[in-house]
C-alpha cells in the first residue's frame, strides 16, 4: 500500500481506488492489469522497469511477478513509444483488404520500419495481429482510436496532419 | 429471415444505443418478472430453446450452466464471466453489441447470473476494444443509476453487480481459463481442465464462462420462449446468429441471420456479393480463423450452422467468415495465420510454443518459392505434433488452417517448392 500516493497522484488515486473497488479485497492482484494501463498512459505510454515495480509494491506483488506481464501482454510496452503509436493490423481479414498497402504508405511517409520510432519522438510504427474489426478493414489504431477502411492516401493524410508544427 | 425474429435490431448503429432508445426497442421490460421466474425456469428455458454457446465452441449454454452447484455454499459466491475478449480473426460480432446493443448484454447478464445463482459478473473486455469499453460502461453506468442493477437489482430482489475488466493484449485470453488466469492478475496460461471453472474458477470458486453474443441472446429468448428461439434453424442448430463477412465482398458487414442460412444467400444477400461475382470465388474461411479453409467447390450449397459445416469438414466456430476471391494468394492468406497463431501462442506447452513457430517458418518458405520438398511433410508431421497435444485448444487452432491447405489446395503448395518446374511467378 505505500506509494500509492506517489504512484497515483491526485486524481489518478481516485481511479486507482475505484479499479481496486471492482476486486474483492483479498484479490487486489486482479487489479493489476488496468493499474498497469493507468500507469502507462500517465507515463507518455510506455512502463519503465522502476514504475512496474512500483505497481507491484502497490499490490504487494512480487516485481517478477508483475514484469513477466509486461512482456505477455502485448499493449504494455517497457521501451518508450511515440506521442502516436500506429499499429497497422497485419492479420488476413486485413491484409485481403490492402493492409499492406497501408504499411507502406506509413512506412514511407515517417521514413521508418516496423518497430521504429521517428528521430522527433512522434511516430512509433507497428504491426499488430487482429484488432477485432474485420468487417471494417484494413484497420489501424492508433492510441486509442481504431481507423477503418483505410488505403494507403488516407494513412499518409492522417500522418500529415499530425506531424509536430516544424514539418507543418 | 423475418424481422420480427431479429435479436438485434441496433446492430449495425443507426440507433442510439443509451438505456431511452434501447427501452424502445424492448430491453428491460418486465426484467423484474424475467428475474422472479427463478434459476431453474431460466436455465430449463434457455436447455430448451438450444442455444449453443457463440463463441466458437458451440456447447449448450443450459447444460453448462447446469454444471453450477444448485446454491452457493457459505463463502463460496458464484461468478459468471462475460467473454469480450473478441480477437479470433475474422471475428468482430461482440464489438457490434458492445458499442450499439449494450444493453442487451447487461439485462442478459443479469438473467444468466439468476441462473447460475451469481451475484457478480465480469465482463473482460479486450484491451484494444477502448471505445466499446466506454460504451459498455456508460450503459452499465445508466442500469445502476436506474437501479436495474446493484442491490435488489430491478426491483426484483436480487442483487447484482456488474464490473467491466480490461485484458491488455493476448489473444490467448479468449480461452476461458486463460480468461480466469488472467483476471486474477497473471499470465493468460490456459489451466488444465478437470477441475472445470464450473467447480474451481474465478479465484477458485464456481464460475460460468459465456461468450458476449450467448449473453445478449438471453432476454429474447426468456420473453419470446423457447419454442420461439428453437424453430428457427433446425434441431441442435437453433436460433439467430451474427455472422460478420470480411474479405473479397463487396460489402463487409457483421449481420444477424437464421442458423443455417446458405453461405451463398448470406454473401450476396447480406455482403453484396463475391467480388466479380459468385464464379470468382476462391475458398472461404467459414467461422473465424481456427476453422478449415473450404474451396469454392464445396461452398455451392453450404448450410451455415454447427452441424452443416462439420459435415463438410470444416466448423462454424465464431461465425466470422472470410471471403477470398480467384486474386487471392492461399498460401499467403494462410500463413499470415500461422504467424498470428505463432505470435498468439501464450508459450506454456512446448508443442505449440515450439511447433507453431515451425509452421510459422515453414509457410513462410511457401510463400516464398523457397520451400524445400521435404516441408510438405514436415507441415502435415509438425502440425500432426501440435494437434491434440496441448492444454488448450489454440494449438489444434494452428494446425487446422494448415490442414485445410493441404487437404484442399496441395497443389498450391507443391508449386512454390524450390526449383518446382510449376512455380508461378510472384
Amino acid at each position: 500500500m505505500t506509494g500509492g500516493a506517489d504512484l497515483f497522484p491526485g486524481p489518478d488515486r481516485d481511479e486507482a481506488e475505484r479499479i481496486l473497488g471492482r476486486y474483492p479485497q483479498e484479490h487486489r492482484q486482479s487489479a493489476v492489469l488496468p493499474l498497469l494501463d493507468l500507469a502507462q498512459r500517465r507515463h507518455g505510454g510506455w512502463l519503465p522497469a522502476a514504475l512496474v515495480d512500483a505497481v507491484g509494491d502497490y499490490l504487494g506483488m512480487p516485481s517478477m511477478r508483475v514484469r513477466e506481464l509486461v512482456t505477455f501482454y502485448s499493449m504494455f510496452h517497457d521501451r518508450p513509444v511515440g506521442r502516436y503509436l500506429v499499429q497497422v493490423c497485419r492479420t488476413t481479414p486485413c491484409w485481403l483488404r490492402g493492409s499492406d498497402e497501408v504499411l507502406a504508405a506509413a512506412r514511407q511517409e515517417l521514413g521508418i520500419a516496423p518497430g521504429e520510432t521517428t528521430p522527433d519522438g512522434d511516430f512509433t510504427l507497428i504491426e499488430v495481429e487482429c484488432l477485432g474489426a474485420c468487417a471494417d478493414a484494413p484497420v489501424v489504431q492508433i492510441n486509442d482510436d481504431f481507423h477503418e477502411r483505410l488505403d494507403g492516401g488516407q494513412m499518409r493524410a492522417w500522418i500529415h496532419a499530425h506531424r509536430g508544427p516544424k514539418e507543418g | 429471415m423475418r424481422d420480427a425474429d431479429r435479436v438485434f435490431p441496433n446492430l449495425d448503429g443507426t440507433a442510439d444505443a443509451g438505456l431511452a432508445a434501447a427501452r424502445r426497442r424492448g430491453d428491460w421490460d418486465g426484467t423484474r418478472a424475467l428475474v422472479r421466474r427463478g434459476r431453474e425456469a431460466i436455465q430449463g428455458t434457455i436447455r430448451d430453446s438450444g442455444l449453443r454457446g457463440r463463441g466458437g465452441a458451440g456447447f449448450s449454454t443450459g447444460l453448462k450452466w447446469s454444471f453450477m452447484p444448485k446454491e452457493p455454499a457459505p463463502g463460496r459466491p458464484h461468478y459468471l464471466i462475460v467473454n469480450a475478449d473478441e480477437s479470433e480473426p475474422g471475428t468482430c460480432k461482440d464489438r457490434e453489441i458492445l458499442r450499439h446493443e449494450p444493453h442487451k448484454l447487461i439485462e442478459g447478464t443479469l438473467l444468466a447470473g439468476v441462473g447460475i445463482s451469481a451475484h457478480t459478473a465480469y465482463i473482460y473486455v479486450r484491451g484494444e476494444f477502448e471505445a466499446e469499453r466506454r460504451c459498455l460502461e456508460a450503459a452499465i453506468a445508466e442500469c445502476y443509476a436506474a437501479g436495474l442493477l446493484g442491490p435488489d437489482a430491478c426491483g426484483s430482489g436480487h442483487d447484482f453487480d456488474i464490473h467491466v475488466h480490461r485484458g491488455a493484449g493476448a489473444y490467448i485470453c479468449g480461452e476461458e481459463t486463460g480468461l480466469i488466469e488472467s483476471l486474477e492478475g497473471k499470465k493468460g496460461f490456459p489451466r488444465l481442465k478437470p477441475p472445470f471453472p464450473a467447480s474451481a474458477g474465478l479465484w477458485g470458486y464456481p464460475t460460468t464462462v459465456n461468450n458476449v453474443e450467448t449473453i445478449a441472446a438471453v432476454p429474447a429468448i426468456l420473453r419470446r420462449g423457447a419454442p420461439w428461439f428453437g424453430g428457427i434453424g433446425r434441431p441442435q442448430n437453433t436460433g439467430t446468429k451474427l455472422f460478420c463477412l470480411s474479405g473479397h465482398v463487396e460489402r463487409p458487414c457483421t449481420v444477424e441471420a437464421e442458423m443455417g442460412i446458405p453461405l451463398r444467400e448470406l454473401i450476396e444477400q447480406y455482403g453484396g456479393g463475391v467480388h466479380g461475382g459468385w464464379d470468382n470465388l476462391l475458398a472461404v474461411i467459414p467461422g473465424g480463423s481456427s476453422t478449415k479453409v473450404l474451396p469454392a467447390s464445396a461452398c455451392d450449397n453450404l448450410q451455415m450452422d454447427f452441424d452443416g459445416l462439420r459435415e463438410a469438414g470444416s466448423a462454424l466456430g465464431t461465425a466470422g467468415v472470410i471471403v477470398m476471391d480467384r486474386t487471392t494468394d492461399i498460401v499467403a492468406a494462410i500463413a499470415r495465420l500461422s504467424h498470428f497463431y505463432w505470435h498468439e501462442s501464450c508459450g506454456q506447452c512446448t508443442p505449440c510454443r515450439e511447433g507453431t513457430g515451425w509452421v510459422s517458418r515453414i509457410m513462410d518458405r511457401f510463400v516464398a518459392g523457397e520451400a524445400a520438398p521435404s516441408d510438405l511433410d514436415t507441415l502435415e508431421s509438425v502440425c500432426a505434433q501440435i494437434e491434440g497435444h496441448t492444454i488448450c485448444a489454440l494449438g489444434d487452432a494452428a494446425a487446422w488452417p494448415v490442414q485445410g491447405l493441404l487437404t484442399h489446395f496441395r497443389d498450391e503448395l507443391e508449386q512454390r517448392v524450390a526449383g518446382s518446374s510449376r512455380i508461378l511467378a510472384a
